[in-house]
């Protein structure tokens, strides 16, 4: 072996195992900061664990853009959708009078909300973009409280890292990180362009969460936990989209 | 197959000190992976494209607006009426996240080409043109030999010619460029960071319609840039992208 690969192998050896290294400690920190999303697994997890990290830090208070009146879409988009259940019929035969949001985990105070109690807290409007991973959009102004609000009630224990968020339809639910759950434009929203929120937005409860795209909005919530870890959730992928093949962070 | 210059061995060391790589180890590698992204992600658009295959101006649009364009093709969602009788399926989960992810290697191996570049004059010296090769007449001539289908002397073919230099110059500095900030500005939580990247393109709306006219633009790129290598000898372009050594080389070795 001549001295010129000799040296060649040494430095591109030398070099392979900066670079594991360099991978192994970016990944500590990764983790250490919250920087990894649930669904890192799996042969798009670079991707995807990029995208979050980058988007977590550049973002982390940010505020999504906010429009004038004058901008909102003439007809909010009521997305298709199934029948709806027959728990949720019942509900809306009462006039959603008995409709609540329950929750619990990692909470000082678990608790059950009407929308009557919710709408008694200080009320928030924000004219902000829906947009879809299809493509299309539209702008509308959402009433609601923030979700900070209502998770100050229950109070938040400080090892909490995730809020789980439940549609009274089963297999639909969400997770986000609390720099998401607490950013001041994540609503519990029941209002839509001055009106009750329409069943075909997710009325009577939807969550609102415009930095990232439509499916984070799940529509009539009913259950919300606070938790540590999402790997008792489902397949242990953050949400049920990872699970359909959505990512769970959908910033992008 | 041919020896690689990574080989250590004396004589492969003497041949690729006595006739200099066509194209750097580094140009080479970094073409390859870059050509792999753009076909994922051409692929991987057309998917995400078929779920809503209507584009729009401004900051927003749906199927309750009216259209700037439509692309007369079926669609992946019911809810897009199409004209066609039938749904295909919905491919957009893996889509996104392949587009997301080789958008991801495409940049960090831009960054390294970029950066390498700069370091080892590659740009100054086979991409920039020559003061002369700009003028009207130089230019012309160059025109009127690409026109003609005029294969390049041996000698000619270990440069880029003129119109070779400009094009890869627009692409790399212009059209890469803005297809990833046109990228960026549908993001809801990038523009949320820097609101500006969505304004100054006319809303969310304009960035996806111009995301897709840039495409369009790329994908002509690469039709010509395939067309241009098939005519001036698939086999030794192919074999100078990828071992580095030119035909030429290789028709001495031969002889």
């Amino acid at each position: 072996m001549s001295d010129l690969s000799r040296r060649k192998l040494i430095t591109t050896g030398l070099a392979a195992a900066a670079g594991v290294g360099g991978l192994g400690v970016a990944a500590h920190l990764a983790q250490k900061y919250g920087l990894v999303p649930p669904d890192h697994g799996g042969i798009f997890g670079l991707g995807e664990t990029l995208t979050y990290a980058s988007q977590r830090l550049l973002t982390r208070h940010s505020l999504a853009r906010e429009f004038s009146r004058s901008q909102i879409s003439k007809r909010p988009v009521p997305n298709e959708m199934a029948p709806l259940n027959d728990a949720y019929k019942r509900l809306q035969a009462g006039g959603f009078v008995d409709w609540r949001l329950t929750i619990d985990g990692m909470v000082a105070q678990p608790g059950s909300f009407s929308l009557a109690q919710l709408k008694s807290y200080p009320s928030r409007n924000q004219i902000t973009q829906l947009a879809c991973e299809e493509g299309w959009s539209y702008i509308a102004e959402w009433t609601g409280v923030p979700l900070s609000h209502v998770l100050d009630i229950v109070g938040v224990q400080p090892q909490a890292r995730y809020v789980v968020y439940f549609s009274i339809e089963p297999d639909w639910w969400e997770s986000i990180d609390m720099a998401d759950a607490l950013h001041p434009q994540t609503f519990l929203a029941y209002g839509l362009n001055g009106d009750e929120l329409p069943v075909g937005n997710g009325g009577p409860l939807r969550l609102r969460l415009p930095r990232q795209l439509g499916y984070k909005s799940v529509k009539f919530i009913t259950h919300m936990t606070v938790t540590d870890s999402l790997k008792r959730f489902g397949k242990g992928l953050g949400s049920a989209s990872p699970e359909a093949g959505y990512a769970w962070y959908a910033g992008i | 197959m041919s020896e690689s210059v990574l080989i250590p061995s004396s004589a492969s060391a003497v041949a690729a000190t006595s006739a200099p790589a066509r194209h750097a180890a580094l140009v080479r590698v970094t073409h390859w992976i870059t050509a792999l992204c753009f076909i994922a992600l051409l692929v991987t658009g057309i998917e995400v494209l078929i779920s809503h295959p209507r584009f729009y101006w401004g900051e927003t649009g749906n199927v309750l607006t009216q259209p700037l364009f439509i692309i007369p093709i079926p669609s992946s969602r019911s809810l897009v009426p199409t004209g066609y009788g039938y749904v295909l399926p919905d491919q957009n989960g893996w889509s996104r996240a392949l587009h997301f992810q080789a958008a991801w290697i495409l940049v960090l191996t831009g960054l390294l080409y970029l950066i390498s570049s700069f370091f080892t004059g590659h740009f100054r010296k086979n991409l920039l043109p020559g003061k002369a090769d700009l003028s009207w007449r130089a230019l012309s001539a160059s025109i009127a030999d690409h026109l003609r289908f005029k294969r390049p002397t041996p000698a000619e073919a270990r440069s880029y010619n003129v119109l070779q230099r400009l094009a890869y110059l627009f692409v790399i500095f212009v059209l890469v460029p803005f297809v990833i900030w046109t990228g960026l500005a549908m993001s809801l939580s990038f523009v949320s960071a820097f609101p500006a990247s969505v304004t100054l393109l006319g809303g969310q709306q304009s960035a996806r319609t111009l995301h897709f006219f840039v495409s369009v633009a790329l994908v002509l790129f690469l039709l010509v840039h395939i067309a241009m290598v098939w005519l001036a000898g698939f086999w030794g372009r192919m074999r100078a992208m990828i071992t580095g050594r030119a035909a030429t080389d290789t028709n001495k070795e031969a002889a």
